[in-house]
């Protein structure tokens, strides 16, 4: 990581400490040496099947393709963490994904994607990755293990499950109040 | 009691499918006394357990076989091993739909009087009037509770709903309200009153929404003339030498391949399952498939034309609370060749939550243009249009090479936009984008067709046997034990969410095939 992002990086961390740093979902604080570890949020993901560079730059990837400024890392981790977890079982895929963040790590140049601090840098690079299948299948995946975790929904104002709490019918379901 | 058919029984009505069409039916032969079997591909999920959850609902639901696309519409790019969003599982699509219930009007029965000739229109008027289908259409509407029918209340307006209601204020338009919707306003039929727990796509847990599972179904069960067998996915269609129909082969829950011997055989499966199996029956006397004299199976599919339009405010709306479906404007269905196209569109509330949004808002799409819009998610505001779409011959269901997990060649759909279609969508898209900027949209979004919901046509009904498939009591022209009962009749798609039609069809078959029957007709 150059100056530059982590720069950009620790101006995150204030930002995103709002989000309760107990909820970690993931595999809780890792030590062991394959550990990704995000100081800033307190979680740490295992990662034994890819190199833990390769993980860190499908964060920031799933980052970039879908920005949020207001959802932490850890949740585009969750998002990602399958291809850790399938690629232990699943040599094909593993391969797929260290060749395709290889590639962006070469179209990026010295320093690697994850070298480039700036985020317009970064989607210029994906841009031109984006006719990929492995963007498209990253993509199409993340659509889903993004936007499908509950924890996030809160972010979006988004209520989820209504059932249990009996409707909206006392609940809000015509309180606008601004038209 | 729920009656139980011997396999060998060759004098039941065996039905294919227990959605809008095959629930109806049979429940209607059943309260005649006619001895109905109804084979449905998916599981039986009571209501108690469906789920809030746009995902894990759609797992539990869907029809997510594979099936394949092609063309130029952008599902094909999108979505290509799921041309449609509907359901298998007891009740079918009636589990997920969202109760819009509407009649056609009278010049849609009439359409290629009314709109003329079209280039790459097959247009056709329906063999029935108006007139004929208005006393089943009273029915269909009594059955289901439609409301502001019959003297039942409207559903309140929820804050979706108000946002579209002040824009067509603005915009002049004078029919908007909170729609016919086939959802309890008030408890009647032994089922609940709406809760507006904003789930209906995922399956009403109140069972305020009609479906054929928990009301058409049980019914017919209770009659002991009615026995619905989940997890029973029908192959083919079987016949003797004659030509007529002598029952179904089946695979059963196990996988194991059973027979169903009938009288007659009405085929419901929606308009994709349905020509592919009179296509996979395909035998030495009839090669092209079942009831193919025409060539018409599979043709003329329709999808309504659909688009969506989201907006964002500066202020919440939390679209999602409360009925999702409950608020239409009518101004536009009329046809007016004057707007630069034939037919007419409903414009109608739609809200989806934050997982389907994000796959549906615009598919495909990444970065921060749409990464803001969903930011913006508790301030938005959605409406959904349907409206007619042109039935092309070109545009149609086939057998793909592909297999499914019996070894059954699957479905391909194919489909490319006609050009009234873009022009109505572009239209329609513009009329949504300037009734949200009047109560002041900070942005608004064009939104592509989702899968299709609404699938119509692939077996039409037609005066002639030469041009379509079945006759106006949707039996096939060229089998006379054999009937199509499904939203695959429609000759045309009209502007109107169909379920209401396929019901009112469907009771009116039900008439028909009883009447046949004790004359010994068939
Ligand atoms: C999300 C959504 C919202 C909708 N909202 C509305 C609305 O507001 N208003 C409206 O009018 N319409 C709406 N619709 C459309 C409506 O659901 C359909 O028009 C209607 O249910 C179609 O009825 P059908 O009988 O043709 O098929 P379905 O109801 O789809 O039933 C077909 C059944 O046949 C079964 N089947 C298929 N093939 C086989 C086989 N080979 N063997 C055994 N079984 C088989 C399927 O599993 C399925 O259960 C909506 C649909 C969806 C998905
Ligand atoms: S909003 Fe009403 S109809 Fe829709 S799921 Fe809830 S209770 Fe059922």
């Amino acid at each position: 990581m150059d100056d530059h992002h982590e720069h950009a990086h620790k101006a995150d961390i204030s930002r995103r400490r709002f989000i309760a740093r107990s909820a970690l979902g993931i595999a809780g604080i890792a030590i062991a040496p394959g550990a990704l570890l995000n100081a800033s949020e307190a979680w740490g993901l295992e990662v034994a099947a890819l190199k833990p560079e390769t993980m860190k730059t499908l964060v920031l990837i799933a980052r970039d393709i879908y920005p949020h400024d207001r959802i932490a890392d850890r949740y585009y981790a969750i998002a990602m963490k399958e291809y850790e977890t399938k690629s232990a079982s699943d040599p094909a895929l593993k391969k797929q994904v260290e060749a395709f963040v290889a590639r962006l790590d070469k179209s990026a140049g010295a320093g690697g994607y994850l070298g480039k601090g700036w985020e317009a840098e970064r989607v210029a690079l994906l841009q031109k990755a984006s006719g990929d299948p492995m963007f498209e299948k990253i993509r199409s995946g993340l659509v889903v293990s993004l936007y499908n975790q509950k924890d996030v929904w809160p972010i979006f104002g988004y209520e989820g499950e209504s059932f249990s709490k009996g409707g909206y019918i006392n609940r809000g379901f015509d309180d606008i109040d601004w038209l | 009691m729920a009656a139980t058919f011997k396999q060998d029984d060759d004098s039941v009505v065996v039905i294919v499918g227990s959605g809008a069409g095959g629930g109806t039916l049979g429940n209607e032969l059943a309260q005649k006394g006619v001895n109905v079997v109804i084979l449905e591909a998916g599981a039986r999920h009571e209501f108690e357990s469906f789920i809030n959850d746009e995902w894990a609902s759609f797992a539990q639901l869907a029809w997510t076989d594979m099936r394949t696309t092609s063309g130029s519409w952008r599902v094909h790019k999108n979505f290509p091993n799921l041309p449609a969003w509907i359901v298998k599982s007891v009740g079918g699509s009636t589990t997920h739909w969202a109760g819009a219930s509407l009649r056609f009007q009278e010049h849609e029965f009439r359409a290629a009087t009314t709109y003329g000739k079209l280039k790459g229109a097959n247009l056709m008027d329906w063999p029935i009037t108006l007139a004929e289908m208005e006393p089943y259409y009273a029915r269909a509407e009594e059955k289901m509770g439609v409301t502001r029918t019959n003297g039942l209340p409207g559903l309140p307006g929820n804050n979706n709903f108000k946002v579209m209601k002040a824009g067509a204020d603005k915009l002049g338009y004078k029919e908007c309200h909170t729609g016919n919707m086939a959802i309890n306003s008030v408890q009647r039929d032994n089922r609940n009153s709406c809760q507006q727990t904003g789930f209906c796509f995922q399956g009403c847990k109140w069972g305020a929404k009609w479906s054929t599972l928990y009301t058409e179904i049980p019914k017919g069960e209770a009659t002991g003339h009615l026995e619905v067998r989940p997890d029973c996915h029908v192959a083919r269609i079987e016949h003797d030498a004659s030509g007529k129909v002598t029952g179904v082969v089946y695979f059963d829950k196990n996988g194991k391949e059973q027979r169903q011997k009938a009288r007659i055989v009405a085929v419901a499966g929606n308009s994709i399952e349905s020509p592919r199996l009179l296509l996979n029956s395909e035998s030495s006397k009839f090669r092209h498939g079942l009831a193919n004299s025409s060539g018409q199976v599979g043709r003329n599919y329709m999808r309504h034309m659909t688009a969506s339009v989201y907006a964002t405010f500066e202020k919440p709306v939390h679209m999602y609370r409360g009925t999702t479906m409950a608020g239409i404007i009518r101004d536009e269905a009329r046809h007016d060749p004057k707007r630069g196209f034939v037919g007419g569109y409903e414009m109608e509330t739609l809200s989806l939550g934050v997982p389907f949004m994000a796959a549906f808002l615009d598919p495909g799409a990444w970065g921060r243009s749409f990464t803001s819009a969903m930011d913006d998610y508790a301030n938005t505001a959605g409406l959904w249009i349907v409206g007619e779409d042109m039935p092309q011959e070109s545009n149609r269901i086939t057998l793909s090479d592909k297999k499914d997990k019996f070894g059954l060649r699957v479905a391909d759909v194919h489909f490319d936009d006609h050009p009234n279609d873009v022009a109505m969508r572009n239209h329609a898209w513009g009329q949504g984008k300037a009734l949200y900027e009047a109560v002041g949209a900070i942005r608004t979004l064009p939104t592509p067709p989702y899968p299709s919901t609404h699938n119509l046509g692939t077996n039409r009904m037609s005066a002639n046997p030469r041009d379509g498939v079945v006759n106006k009591w949707g039996q096939t022209h060229d089998i006379k034990n054999l009937f199509v009962s499904d939203g695959s009749q429609f000759t045309t798609g009209g502007a109107e969410n169909p379920t209401l039609t396929i019901v009112s069809l469907a009771i009116r078959q039900a008439e028909y095939i009883a009447d046949q029957m004790k004359k010994n007709a068939i």
